[in-house]
């Protein structure tokens, strides 16, 4: 590898992309090579930073450098000032809100200072399609170990001693996974890659495989030569094109390097890696169904037992991780189980990586400890709540999570507080709310969510989902009435306790953890037919206060359904029954005339 | 045996090991109520998605509840399956699924049979404390059955066994979610699709989301007609199951009164398609020597195995699926459609009536057999050969109409000249009883020596696949036989790949043969119920002094008067047909540029 | 009975991906995802054609098609719409972006429009939640996407066909 005084590095995770990040790269590319450069600095796209709410981020090595919200025209003055004349770009520069003062080194900033990085130890630094830089960093030494030097009992023992647990939401022990498929008796098995991360505002998963494929790789080839599997597949979402190329890319490369085929390190171990692609269904991220979407059927769970540990893919024995999880392995080995253990509470060990969004001023992937409070992550590394509104709630673990309040806020996050409060780690979507949600219509949102994503095979889910949400559409449509409350409850405990499968019995969480959190508001909109947050539609009605409004006709100018009638300099009247309540009057209001009840 | 101990309801049971906690329920007198559960065992079909989620149970030190049909008993296990947890569980469920299910009970069809109407009777549902959008499917009818997919309840027993046992492949679930139903590819109407109308999901439905369809009104119109002739014809397997429709226990022949009440409803003569099972086995016996000979002598292009033609599910599934195969079945036609031949001809002529006026009626145990009746080529100038086929269940619910109090009738006889059969007959109905009776007489024709011994028990049983060399006096007969279209498929696959062993194959397209047609009283999944029914055949068969079809005096006379010899010309016209390639008319053909 | 409309260069193609995928249905999932990206859509005649070739019922081909969100039986706008409704972007009011643009389209999620150019659906999360709310349109990808904001949107596309 040829060495460079100075590299650049380009977040080019799906966030940043979006923002135009690969222009960014080109034109740096190119303005090096304008400068004859190219021999001293190098250009390189890295996966994803985590900071996407500042996104398009640039990182300097070596003086770490991070510049935020870059444009492709900025580009020409980063090579220019930051490398020819040495001196920053301020204006690209991070601001501290709270000093108002610049932050030259990310890891200065509230954002990184308390995270710590395992499993995204690798992403965004090193360029995720190079192999070598892998390498570099220590990759796939830990397989290598453990292949040459450990007997599969030995590798089972450290991951078992490390405490880790199941990072895409059921948290089971993954050494004793490992072990119970170690001890099935076949002469064929698998091990499996669980990349359909579903969860609507979670994407650490496709972060890990956008950033570090490598690691996935060797992990995967490590649980095989625990296992005695010699197959390895990826089942990951088809709407995750970077990932799969990226991965497709790491697999070829590894591949040629001999780290994935016959013989791996000169051993008789042999393992390879097929790429299986999900097609947009939420339920195939749970064991059984994702077993039968591999097999080219309908993504429907079937009762456990079976467990894919004893009866998998195409009836084989099948190991099933989760990217994160995967993440965390090669680390574990090389640093040793007592290292990992020493991370995080009793009984939840090591980090956890959260996709940090909704009303939070920074939003991104973050890791941090487990045992690290939702104050911590929230007012700490998220930055407070945006616009200085009042926080609300958070909701873990994505659709199937639950709502949690103010006064959850000091809860340690593992594995096992979430559960006692209602929600659960799931695989890490952290949703920040705040005085402007309705918790009501939350719940609705989700319950719309698993609607759509149920398989239909048993009854609670297929139908009782349906119910429930039609409930909450008559709660926040004012037509509810108080005992439709306790019929809710009745319900979503009952397909709590009946569903078929990991979603179908987690579907009503949002429910019934928003009623128990939130129940006043509940009563609200029964009682009093009023939605305290004005967010449900129906519920709620625009005014305009005559003695404030000037009649300057923005407001009739932006309603998308004229609602808004009257004359230049004279006071405006909404219309009621033609208002949809959509909010684009008060945001042009500049005399803050219009009010809602 | 390796057995297990655990409590149920406070009660100790030892099951062997692998027991559900159903099934070791069972064996201490707890019922627990299941809905979308099916097992037939000697059937290979077992139908335990785990998804209807009305037999759940509480399991000490477990979280949720579990599905009492698929958790297997486990040692110490405390289960729990009357706790109010539980009960408020499976209300809960059966008030969703009810929900979701149009409460017409009074006028549904499947009143007094519907398992969930049972369930909801059972758990004492009161009320819909959760009510919203229900789904909305057009009415699909067809030939054979209808479908009414509002009634679904999503149990997944017609999947099952359309696509595991039958591998027709007609019925699948479709869409997700609330949207998830049982329906075919592109949710086309059942006669697009690639069913044969075998008729063995409406056997298992539930609920009345997949029925048969309704000829009642037609029969009783005709029987009420003053100029025409009514006739009717029954079916072996008919006799040995209506009784059950009226609280005879399974197996309990009511031939008789059957007789007796047809004569009651209006029907001119009550014949008997037993009759025309015997004039089946005369042709397709020839047909079967005809075919053996031309094989001897070297004829390149006879084609062996023959297959039998009288199942008509088993006809369209071949001429869908392996249309290539046609020629390999036999051409003779089913006994219902000889009986309509002879009926309108030999018969009409008879009575000096134009066939016109003659209306012939069919009870049949099948659905299959109302689309075969409705084939084009199964007329003469537009006027069927059978008018109106109806099925078992479809005769109770006539003789309810006319309130016959069935348990009390006297017995009745056939009329003649079409109501006498032997034994050969009468086990048409179930599965080995046509090769059977073509054996006893080609046997005799072949080797032109008496057969002794009738009774071919190699030949009998519920083994998917049976297979026997049965010799005729030197030459060695391989016979195969298949019930049920899944196992049908595997000997119809070998003919199609050359690798068939046998002379001559019989395939009925339901599990255990006609005794358990689509058409018959339900047997809620009692292995049982076929089992003495099938029984009760071979019990005829045995009390019969006539038992070859070749012996029975009618056929002999409609041979001398009519016919002249088996397999004549005359006999081709009337009694024998030809098959179609249907992959064609399904749309199914190889893409074609345009 | 309806014809097949399948040009030969497309039969061809499907054949070849049935045939990479060595006619295994337990590929279907992978083949279907090829023949969506080789055809647009997946309609009847492509189907049956596969089932054809798995020697598997259209019926479990049409099952699984059906189950799936991402295959879809509806040819798809020139330019397709998508609208994230994931929770980051429900919460920062992508439901009235998804209202707004049903409105202007007058069209509602899952259809197409009439002259063939936009198609509108919503996803669930492309994980680019520090933009919320987002819309894709084709491979362009737009941030922070207000309802006032549709309009432009649209008009950048409805200038590409000026």
């Amino acid at each position: 590898m040829a060495t460079y005084s100075n590299y650049i590095l380009v977040c080019t995770g799906t966030g940043c992309r979006a923002s135009q990040s690969e222009q960014i790269l080109q034109n740096l590319k190119a303005t090096v090579e304008k400068h004859g450069m190219q021999g001293d600095v190098q250009v390189l796209r890295t996966g994803c930073f985590g900071f996407c709410e500042k996104g398009p981020v640039v990182r300097m090595i070596p003086d770490n450098t991070f510049y935020t919200q870059v444009t492709p025209e900025d580009t020409q003055e980063i090579v220019e000032e930051h490398l020819i004349k040495g001196r920053q770009v301020k204006r690209l520069l991070y601001l501290n809100p709270e000093t108002n003062e610049h932050i030259l080194d990310s890891k200065h900033m509230n954002f990184y200072k308390r995270q710590y990085r395992i499993a995204l130890r690798n992403c965004g630094f090193i360029n995720p399609e190079n192999i070598d830089e892998y390498i570099a960093r220590n990759g796939y030494i830990a397989l290598g170990k453990a292949v040459t030097q450990m007997t599969p009992d030995e590798v089972i023992k450290v991951i078992m001693e490390s405490g880790l647990r199941g990072r895409g939401g059921g948290g089971f022990p993954t050494g004793l996974k490992w072990q119970i498929t170690r001890k099935v008796q076949a002469d064929r098995k698998y091990v499996v890659c669980n990349a359909d991360e579903g969860d609507p505002g979670a994407f650490m998963d496709r972060s890990i495989l956008e950033g570090d494929p490598h690691s996935i790789i060797e992990a995967m080839a490590i649980n095989g030569y625990c296992t005695s599997a010699n197959h390895g597949l990826v089942y990951i979402r088809a709407e995750y094109p970077l990932a799969v190329e990226r991965l497709k890319t790491a697999i070829q490369q590894a591949k040629e390097y001999g780290l994935l085929g016959d013989n791996l390190f000169g051993t008789d171990f042999s393992f390879d890696i097929g790429i299986r692609y999900g097609a947009g269904a939420f339920v195939c991220g749970e064991e059984t169904a994702l077993m039968h979407s591999m097999e080219g059927l309908r993504g429907e769970a079937t009762v456990k037992p079976p467990f894919p540990s004893e009866s998998g893919y195409k009836g084989y024995p099948t190991n099933v991780n989760n990217v994160e999880t995967y993440a965390n392995i090669p680390i574990i080995l090389l640093k040793g189980a007592e290292w990992f253990a020493s991370i995080g509470t009793e009984k939840s060990k090591g980090t956890k990586v959260f996709a940090l969004a909704g009303k939070v001023n920074n939003v991104g992937l973050i890791e941090v400890p487990m045992g690290t409070t939702l104050r911590e992550v929230i007012f700490g590394i998220g930055g407070g709540i945006k616009d200085g509104k009042k926080f609300k709630a958070v909701q873990t673990g994505g659709p199937s999570g639950g709502c949690l309040t103010e006064k959850h806020l000091d809860l340690p996050i593992d594995y096992d507080n979430l559960l006692a409060a209602g929600s659960m780690m799931g695989s890490g979507g952290m949703i920040v709310m705040d005085e402007d949600d309705c918790m009501v219509a939350m719940a609705k949102f989700y319950l719309d969510f698993m609607v759509e994503e149920s398989c239909g095979k048993c009854s609670p889910c297929r139908i009782g989902n349906k119910r429930l949400h039609e409930m909450l559409q008559k709660i926040t449509s004012g037509k509810g009435k108080r005992e439709d409350l306790d019929s809710l409850r009745n319900l979503a405990m009952v397909i709590k306790d009946t569903a078929l499968c990991g979603l179908g019995q987690t579907s009503p969480n949002s429910v019934l953890s928003t009623i128990d959190n939130f129940y006043e508001e509940y009563l609200a909109h029964v009682q009093e037919q009023r939605c305290p947050a004005h967010q449900c539609c129906e519920l709620t009605q625009y005014f305009i206060n005559l003695e404030k409004c000037k009649g300057c006709t923005l407001c009739a100018r932006v309603c998308p359904v004229n609602a808004i009638s009257g004359d230049r300099k004279i006071p405006h009247a909404i219309d009621q029954q033609a208002c949809i309540h959509c909010g684009a009057c008060i945001e042009k209001c500049k005399f803050k005339a219009i009010l809602v009840r | 045996m390796e057995t297990v101990k655990l409590t149920i309801d406070k009660r100790e049971v030892e099951v062997p090991k692998g027991t559900t906690i159903l099934d070791a329920a069972k064996s201490i007198s707890i019922d627990i109520p299941t809905l979308c559960y099916m097992k037939l065992e000697d059937l290979n079909y077992e139908n335990n998605p785990g998804a209807c989620r009305v037999c759940m149970v509480e399991i000490e030190g477990r979280r949720n509840l579990a599905p009492s049909c698929k958790q297997e008993c486990l040692d110490g296990m405390v289960v729990h399956t009357r706790t109010p947890r539980v009960i408020n569980a499976r209300r809960t469920v059966v008030e969703l699924i009810i929900s979701n299910h149009p409460a017409e009970c009074l006028i549904c069809s499947k009143n007094g049979y519907c398992e969930l109407q049972k369930v909801a009777y059972d758990l004492g549902i009161r009320e819909i404390r959760y009510q919203g959008e229900q789904s909305r499917f057009e009415l699909d009818r067809s030939a054979s059955m209808d479908r009414n997919m509002n009634k679904c309840i999503m149990c997944r027993r017609c999947e099952t066994m359309c696509h595991k046992i039958q591998t027709v492949g007609a019925l699948t679930a479709v869409q997700r979610g609330f949207d998830a139903v049982v329906s075919t590819a592109f949710e086309k109407d059942i006669a697009g699709s690639t069913c044969s109308y075998c008729g063995q999901c409406v056997s298992l439905c539930p609920v009345n989301a997949l029925s048969g369809r309704n000829s009642q009104q037609q029969v009783l119109d005709v029987l009420a007609d003053p100029d025409k002739v009514v006739i009717i014809q029954t079916a072996p397997a008919v006799r040995t199951a209506l009784g059950e429709d009226f609280g005879f226990e399974p197996g309990i022949l009511v031939t008789g009164k059957m007789v007796t009440a047809l004569h009651q409803l209006g029907f001119d003569y009550v014949f008997d398609t037993d009759f025309a099972a015997d004039l089946t086995i005369m042709e397709e016996g020839t047909e079967l020597l005809q075919r053996v000979a031309k094989y001897q002598a070297g004829d390149p292009d006879v084609k062996l195995p023959l297959m039998t033609s009288c199942c008509p599910g088993w006809v369209s599934f071949v001429e869908q699926h392996f249309p290539g195969q046609i020629e390999n079945l036999s051409t003779a036609k089913s006994p219902q459609q000889m009986f309509g031949a002879i009926a309108k001809t030999y018969f009409a002529e008879k009575l000096g009536i134009d066939r016109n006026k003659l209306v012939v009626v069919s009870v049949m145990p099948c659905l299959a057999k109302k689309y075969e009746a409705s084939r084009p080529e199964f007329a003469v100038d537009g006027n069927p050969d059978v008018d109106i086929s109806i099925y078992t269940r479809e005769l109770a619910r006539l003789i309810r109409y006319a309130n016959i109090n069935f348990s009390e009738l006297p017995d009745g006889d056939f009329d003649h000249p079409l109501g006498k059969s032997t034994g050969a007959g009468v086990i048409f109905g179930t599965t080995g009883g046509v090769i059977e009776a073509a054996t006893r007489t080609a046997y005799e024709l072949y080797t032109k020596k008496n057969l002794e011994k009738v009774d071919f028990e190699e030949l009998r049983g519920l083994a998917g696949v049976r297979s026997a060399t049965i010799d005729f006096d030197g030459l060695p007969v391989k016979i195969g036989i298949a019930h049920g279209l899944g196992n049908a498929r595997k000997l119809i696959e070998e003919v199609k790949n050359g690798t068939s062993p046998y002379h001559a194959i019989e395939v009925m397209a339901c599990p255990g043969g006609c005794i358990g047609g689509g058409g018959q009283p339900f047997h809620c999944g009692s292995m049982d119920v076929l089992h003495r029914r099938a029984s009760a055949l071979y019990r005829e068969d045995a009390g019969k002094k006539l038992r070859k079809s070749h012996e029975n005096p009618y056929i002999q006379q409609l041979y001398k008067e009519y016919l002249g010899e088996p397999c004549s010309p005359r006999a081709h016209e009337l009694l024998h047909t030809h098959y179609f390639d249907r992959k064609e008319q399904l749309g199914l053909t190889v893409l074609t540029d345009k | 009975m309806e014809k097949i409309h399948l040009p030969q260069c497309k039969i061809k193609e499907l054949k070849e991906i049935c045939e990479r995928n060595n006619n295994d249905p337990g590929e279907l999932i992978n083949i279907l995802h090829g023949a969506q990206s080789a055809v647009g859509y997946l309609p009847r005649e492509v189907q049956e054609f596969i089932a054809a070739q798995l020697n598997i019922p259209v019926s479990q081909v049409y099952g699984v098609i059906t189950f799936y969100s991402f295959f879809t039986m509806l040819p798809k706008g020139k330019y397709p719409i998508s609208v994230c409704l994931g929770t980051a972007c429900y919460v920062r009011g992508a439901e009235k972006v998804i209202q707004e643009f049903e409105r202007q389209l007058d069209i509602k999620v899952g259809q197409t429009t009439s002259d063939g150019l936009f198609s509108l659906d919503s996803l669930r999360c492309v994980g680019a939640c520090g933009l919320a709310p987002v819309v894709t349109v084709g491979k362009k990808v737009y941030g922070h996407v207000a309802p006032e904001k549709v309009r432009a949107i649209l008009s950048d596309f409805y200038m590409l066909e000026e």
